[in-house]
């Protein structure tokens, strides 16, 4: 068991990595872990939780900003945007049910640190987009911010986004600074049943070239959709490929009508009504689709139209689920449960396809063999080993976490 | 114009000069190499005129190959690099040094690729940013971005800037649009970062790359994404009394759910010099103008317009104005973007580039006017409101010393009170020389030295266009050589 360290200020955070780093003691930084599951399995003699880190420091609906410590959880923050009918644009996805940890319980640090964007990244961009400033203590224990709190700032190098995705191996975030966007008036959703993977991704592509802003595009596999709550989707047998369509109310039944006409050479959609649609995305958001078990997860990253190719050729060598997003741009992918998760085949085919594939859900002892992370190309590498050391030089902070040794 | 000091260039590299130049020819090809007085002449500047430093050689490089063999040359050598897109910097991120070889990407301008599936286009870097939309446009797409030099400017430039624009409020920077890019590194390293995918695989280097004002490598090729252009947009155009009624509009507006594509504001003296000019029909009995775009079916605009109204009325706006038509649309944005060139025409000017809160512009604007009238100087406003990104244009005869160099001091007070009020020194501009010695007041210095140590990642010996970005006398703390 390691010793538990629960700052509840910057300074004290600074004071406890600044003892660590003198003692050269790995420290496991974590929010609220309820992403711990994720990455390669590691030993640190400390643990360190900026969970009670808490409370709003800036909210101004009027500038669409706010600024928050990193320990707040996301689901807080969420409720106090809701009051104000707006919310966070990139739709932070929940991966913490699919790997056996707490449902809604990520920290707003987290969700930056590790940039899992939901399906509205398609449209408005993804948590890094969104991310305006930090604080933070890097692993030389130095208190140091990046960006502000205004919209439009290129002063200085972009630190912050920098640190976006980097899974507190560089960084304990102690306050970030991000944009929100206001709730749109009404939503829908229209679906389109049955469609083979290649062709709901064609029709994914052509809805997202036209002008009406769709702001959710997914497919997903007949075997995956079975798990939805939807009693209407879940029971077909049928795959689902679905678009969400947001604005105010005559401009969605307008668009949504528009859509439908422009994509009627794939049959006849569905349709889901505001409340409905609201159930749906969430449901997705929380990838219960993809429900924590025995078998193994894969999130794969490439370009839409290459997506059912790749997870054509990977089903040649395992029994795959296949959840699309981002219009076939992120695939979920689950495979049955072995010793070396697929890696060598599925990294072969990615590779081949163009992209990258982050192993999402397995045993510790898998992720203790195999790279969870996407290999990194020498020069990558070698950059990345220099980000570390320019920010943690005696690698205390997750190390290897993401990569060995990083 | 300013006390901004230049380094004072390496007589050793001097004095090597015509053998510099000689292996150079021999790198790439003599005519891809300026080494004439006269020629070289062109790149002594970019658009922070006031600053003027003839560089070593200037090569326009044709290939990723070529700029690659080139900065490998000067890495081996010690030759400090000053990367150049169009050179339409106007905070001086491309003025080169004496000692100092230029590598111009502008020839290298093609297409390399469209994806209009997957909604990506892959290009050398030194297309220009209009370029893009163009090349795109017939099939209704567009590379959102829009800085207001884009027909000149080029993707590179933006690139090493993270350059913004007019239509930002809803389609984000630079850094929101790009995917991958092809980098040169000092040692003449070629390196992929991202791709044609959404998202990053390990650390995010491409949100470090972007915006790094050239001092990382070379970007050469680039993949961005293009968006299918709207099916309409329209502006109106309301006219306030005071300046304060017209930035509560604007927060109004934003409260309300609306995110309008553009909203620009104009300040009493800004409006009576363009309506001069352009004859935009602007009303000059008023302080403030707004002018807001909206995007979408005509149906939708007509909504959105009309919604905006209702918002505007408790703000008591004098003069109200709805474009229904291409051409009123036309007319009243010939106005806000020939803004510029109207005092172009009655003044020199200082363009400056605070961001601020948005709720603090009816405090910040009067303070702005009262630091000029300090030093004797006028002062207009024309500025991005929805984001808070100001553009002071201080007038100043640059014949008089005296008045150039107030101007520069009291350009450097309005950026103290951008950041005083919670806002920063430069929303899309860039630091460039012009900025570096302020960079202190925005950031400690634990954060500078942290930003230079992420520098030394990309080029340890800091010969990268040198002296810019950080004070001078700041790269001694991180143990690398930029020579002060």
């Amino acid at each position: 068991m390691s010793e538990l360290l629960r700052p509840a200020a910057d300074w004290e955070l600074q004071q406890m990595v600044s003892g660590c780093a003198e003692r050269g003691l790995p420290i496991e930084v974590v929010g609220s872990g309820s992403k711990r599951a994720i990455g390669r399995p590691t030993e640190s003699a400390v643990t360190l939780t900026t969970s009670s880190l808490r409370g709003i420091a800036l909210y101004e609906p009027t500038e669409l900003v706010m600024s928050v410590a990193a320990g707040t959880p996301l689901s807080a923050i969420e409720l106090e945007l809701a009051g104000r009918g707006q919310m966070l644009a990139f739709e932070p996805i929940d991966v913490g049910p699919a790997t056996g940890g707490p449902q809604g319980g990520q920290t707003m640090g987290a969700v930056f640190a590790t940039n899992l964007s939901g399906a509205r990244r398609i449209q408005s961009g993804a948590a890094r987009d969104h991310l305006l400033g930090v604080k933070g203590v890097n692993g030389r224990a130095e208190l140091f911010q990046a960006g502000g709190r205004v919209m439009k700032n290129v002063t200085g190098y972009d630190v912050s986004r920098g640190l976006t995705g980097s899974w507190g191996t560089l960084a304990v975030l102690t306050q970030v600074t991000f944009k929100v966007v206001p709730w749109p008036e009404a939503s829908a959703t229209i679906v389109f049943l049955g469609l083979p993977d290649e062709l709901a991704v064609e029709l994914l592509c052509t809805a997202m070239s036209q002008p009406f802003e769709v702001s959710g595009a997914i497919h997903l596999q007949a075997s995956v959709a079975e798990r939805l709550d939807h009693p209407g989707l879940s029971s077909m047998s049928k795959s689902v490929t679905a678009l969400r369509v947001e604005n105010f109310a005559r401009s969605v039944a307008t668009r949504k009508e528009r859509l439908k006409e422009g994509l009627r050479v794939y049959g006849k959609a569905m349709e889901l009504d505001n409340r409905e649609t609201l159930e749906f995305w969430s449901e997705l958001r929380r990838l219960s689709v993809m429900p924590h078990g025995p078998s193994l997860l894969w999130r794969i990253s490439t370009k839409p139209t290459t997506a059912p190719k790749l997870v054509t050729a990977i089903k040649r060598h395992m029994p795959v689920k296949a959840f699309y997003d981002w219009s076939g741009g992120l695939v979920w992918l689950e495979v049955p449960a072995t010793a070396d998760a697929g890696t060598a085949e599925i990294r072969r085919i990615v590779a081949i396809h163009g992209g990258h594939a982050t192993l999402i859900r397995a045993d510790s002892s898998v992720r203790a063999s195999v790279e969870v992370f996407p290999p990194l190309s020498s020069a990558v590498e070698r950059l990345t080993r220099g980000l570390k050391e320019a920010f943690d030089p005696a690698g205390i902070l997750n190390p290897g976490r993401m990569y060995a040794n990083i | 114009m300013s006390p901004t000091r230049l380094p004072e260039p390496d007589q050793e590299v001097l004095a090597g000069s015509s053998a510099i130049i000689k292996a150079l020819e021999q790198i790439v090809t003599p005519d891809a190499v300026i080494s004439d007085e006269e020629g070289r002449r062109t790149y002594e500047t970019d658009a922070l005129t006031a600053y003027r430093r003839l560089p070593l050689a200037v090569v326009l490089a044709r290939s990723t190959e070529e700029v690659s063999k080139v900065l490998k040359y000067c890495h081996k050598n010690r030759i400090k690099v000053v990367p150049r897109g169009a050179g339409t910097s106007l905070s001086g991120g491309a003025i080169p040094a004496e000692d100092a070889i230029v590598i111009g990407v502008s020839k290298m301008n093609r297409v390399l690729e469209v994806d209009y599936e997957n909604r990506t286009i892959r290009v050398q870097a030194g297309i220009t940013n209009l370029a893009i939309s163009e090349a795109v446009g017939a099939h209704g797409f567009f590379y959102a971005p829009d800085p207001s030099s884009q027909l000149a400017c080029t993707l590179a430039g933006n690139l090493a800037m993270n350059s913004g624009g007019a239509h930002c409020l809803k389609y984000g920077v630079t850094t929101n649009n790009v995917l991958g890019v092809k980098i040169v590194t000092m040692g003449g390293e070629v390196i992929e970062v991202g791709g044609a995918h959404l998202d990053p695989e390990g650390y995010d280097l491409l949100a470090l790359i972007i915006g790094s004002e050239g001092q990382f490598g070379i970007i050469t090729e680039a993949t961005v994404r293009i968006l299918p252009k709207a099916e309409s947009a329209r502006p109106i155009m309301l006219g306030f009394e005071t300046c304060e009624a017209a930035g509560q509009c604007v927060a109004a507006i934003i409260a309300s759910g609306i995110i309008p594509v553009a909203i620009e504001f104009m300040d009493k003296p800004a409006i009576e010099v363009t309506e001069a000019f352009a004859s935009a029909g602007y009303p000059c009995d008023v302080e403030a103008l707004l002018i807001v775009e909206v995007e979408g079916s005509e149906e939708e605009i007509n909504r959105l317009l009309g919604d905006i109204v209702d918002i505007a009325r408790p703000f008591e706006p004098k003069a109200v104005e709805e474009s229904t038509s291409a051409e009123q649309s036309a007319r009243i944005w010939k106005g806000r973007k020939s803004a510029f060139g109207a005092f172009g025409r009655i003044s020199d000017y200082y363009c400056m580039d605070g961001t601020i809160p948005l709720s603090r512009l009816a405090e910040v604007l009067p303070k702005i006017s009262q630091i000029c009238a300090g030093k004797g100087l006028k002062v207009a406003n024309v500025f991005h409101a929805g984001d808070g990104n100001l553009h002071p244009l201080i007038l100043y005869d640059a014949n008089n010393e005296d008045e150039a160099r107030k101007a520069e001091l009291a350009g450097a007070e309005i950026l103290k009170l951008c950041v005083a009020v919670g806002g920063c020194l430069t929303g899309e501009h860039g630091i460039g020389i012009e900025k570096r010695d302020l960079m202190r007041v925005q950031f400690s210095e634990a954060d500078l030295n942290l930003q230079m140590r992420i520098r030394s990642v990309f080029d340890p010996d800091f010969l990268l266009n040198p002296g810019k970005v950080f004070p001078l006398n700041a790269s001694k703390n991180t143990g690398a050589a930029e020579a002060a």
